[in-house]
């Protein structure tokens, strides 16, 4: 099975984050970054397919230079190759055009499986894989769990609210989103990061991939939200303030 | 004619709240822009739940039926919408952001050469739509550019639908029957199941400490479990605690857990993501511990204490146990 894993380079879970000056996006400077969680979960998926079935994995990501980071992580946990797309305005760039980038890039390689992650940790818009498998012309199933091959195409785990599921069953090619918890991940051998400085990076330039870049949505001010209810800070040591809140709890919530 | 079109969703034969919601919110933009609202309920047999929201005042409810849209799937909804919105060209399409509509209305916008703002939070005059950025620290404020419908989909709990208003007569309910083939239905959709057995039920529970990626290890789990029986409260868990099976999947809360209303929730190293919110925030008082000042688990919390999570909850054993003595 031939598998493309679209992949997110996202700020890191604990990162202070602080809104830039032009209120757009938030400050980039000092900032960590790391796999989108969601993304890793596409990534071992793929990897488990491969192992099960046979053949190749391809990592594809856009966004600017400091996502080879993130691929080379891919790379080192097993992935066979990447497609870079060098894009330093992926943030102008609405969910349909970031799809369109993604779906270019995938195209010539005919995949028999489209993978990504649900949704992004930072814009958790949660539509570039529903989008590229649109404009892929691909059948899709979101929030997946569990993956499965069979004679006519897959069998797959589709989580529902409130701890329902549902198997669908549809043929491939097709494109899935893959909602994190339904695998363990693995880490990088030292073995598969020495081999990933070896693995091919195709290097492509947003430019040439013929998109339209131009938004259909814009994001036009990011803030800080208001707060929903006014927060009693219990200070002091761990103690006081644990001495605190059992009196808060017991005399003034009076729950306790 | 320029509209706001709400499609409503159904879930087990009755209209969704989140739908009502949906309404709602498509029902505040109709005054604010001053357009007419029309509803639509997609199925193979739509007919009394369009009776339903024809007593809402609203312009008409659009029954779009065939036999094909009978189990959701997102080829028969994306082509069954496409055909009325092109059809009917509202500038305004309103949804619930529900898993369903997650599914196949970013393809839908997409196949109109546009883009869904998913997930709003609020509306404001311009339309100015906001969505939370970052697992809820920051706020985005998105406007729609260019021309086509501009496709929103609402957060559950977002727009209060609690009074059903009664329109002055009932809204005028129209057929629409799509063009579909069952070739170009790709999916076969199977029967929703349960995940496992639920023996804990933590929606009557009264009293919650639950743990979220603070705890950091497996081996610590015991520290909250500890605080748990000193508190004789039920143990809870965010999502990643559940995923690492920490803790069973039945001990999960937020969107794709359960939902829980207690007098007391006690979230322990729980950063406050979205999908973690809409699980507990009906809960009557609210504690968050979390070592992150800024975490957004602070503007739903009542009391909070900054700190480190392996100091302070061993503290507050000690001082539930004193108190309890």
């Amino acid at each position: 099975m031939k598998i493309v894993v679209a992949i997110k380079q996202v700020p890191e879970r604990d990162a202070q984050v602080r809104i830039d000056a032009a209120a757009k996006w938030i400050d980039e400077t000092g900032l960590q970054y790391a796999l989108n969680e969601s993304d890793a979960y596409a990534l071992e998926e793929a990897l488990q397919l491969k192992e099960k079935h046979g053949g190749e994995v391809i990592v594809v990501s856009a966004g600017p230079e400091r996502v080879g980071t993130t691929i080379r992580e891919a790379l080192a946990k097993g992935a066979d190759r990447a497609i870079a797309i060098d894009c330093n305005d992926l943030g102008a760039r609405d969910a349909l055009g970031v799809a369109k980038l993604l779906a270019a890039a995938i195209k010539p390689e005919n995949p028999d499986l489209v993978l990504t992650g649900l949704q992004s940790e930072d814009l958790g818009l949660g539509q570039t894989g529903v989008i590229v498998a649109e404009l892929l012309g691909l059948p899709h199933a979101t929030l997946i769990l569990h993956v499965e091959k069979t004679e006519a195409g897959l069998r797959v785990k589709r989580e529902l609210e409130e701890g329902w599921f549902q198997t669908i069953e549809l043929p491939t090619p097709a494109a899935l989103t893959i909602q994190s918890g339904g695998n363990k991940l693995r880490y990088a051998t030292l073995m598969g990061i020495k081999r990933a400085k070896t693995k091919e990076v195709r290097q492509l330039a947003a430019a040439d991939l013929g998109v339209d870049s131009a938004p259909v949505v814009l994001l036009e001010q990011v803030t800080l939200p208001r707060k929903q209810k006014s927060t009693q800070i219990l200070p002091g040591t761990a103690k006081e303030a644990a001495a605190a809140l059992v009196e808060k709890l017991k005399f003034e919530a009076r729950v306790l | 004619m320029s509209s706001v079109l709400v499609v409503m969703e159904q879930r087990a034969g009755r209209i969704a709240r989140i739908g009502w919601e949906a309404l709602a919110a498509g029902q505040r933009m109709g005054s604010q822009l001053g357009l007419p609202v029309s509803a639509a309920i997609v199925g193979a047999q739509t007919e009394s739940l369009a009776a339903e929201i024809a007593t809402r005042p609203i312009d008409k409810v659009v029954c779009v039926e065939h036999p094909l849209l009978a189990h959701y799937t997102a080829d028969g909804f994306t082509l069954a919408l496409q055909q009325l919105i092109q059809t009917k060209t509202p500038a305004y399409v309103v949804l619930p952001h529900t898993y369903q509509v997650r599914d196949y209305a970013p393809a839908l916008a997409a196949r109109l050469g546009q883009v869904l703002i998913g997930d709003v939070v609020a509306i404001a005059d311009g339309p100015v739509f906001t969505r939370q950025l970052l697992q809820g620290r920051l706020n985005g404020n998105y406007r729609h550019s260019g021309s086509g419908p501009c496709f929103v989909s609402v957060q559950a709990g977002a727009f209060r639908a609690e009074i059903p208003e009664t329109g002055a007569r009932p809204a005028e309910m129209i057929p629409f029957a799509p063009t579909i083939e069952p070739n170009q239905i790709r999916t076969t959709p199977g029967e929703p199941f349960r995940g496992s057995a639920q023996t804990v039920d933590l929606g009557s529970a009264q009293l919650i400490v639950s743990v979220g990626r603070g705890i950091k290890e497996a081996e610590n789990i015991p520290l909250v479990q500890d605080l748990a029986k000193a508190l004789g409260a039920e143990l809870a868990a965010s999502r990643p605690i559940c995923d690492n099976c920490w803790l069973p999947l039945e001990r999960q809360v937020g969107s794709s857990g359960q939902t829980v209303s207690p007098k007391l929730y006690l979230a322990v190293g729980i950063s406050g993501a979205i999908q973690h919110l809409v699980g507990m925030k009906g809960s009557q008082c609210v504690v968050a511990i979390n070592k992150d000042p800024d975490a957004p688990i602070f503007e739903v919390a009542d009391y909070g204490i900054v700190g480190d999570l392996f100091e302070v909850i061993p503290a507050l054993t000690e001082a539930v146990k004193a108190a309890r003595q």
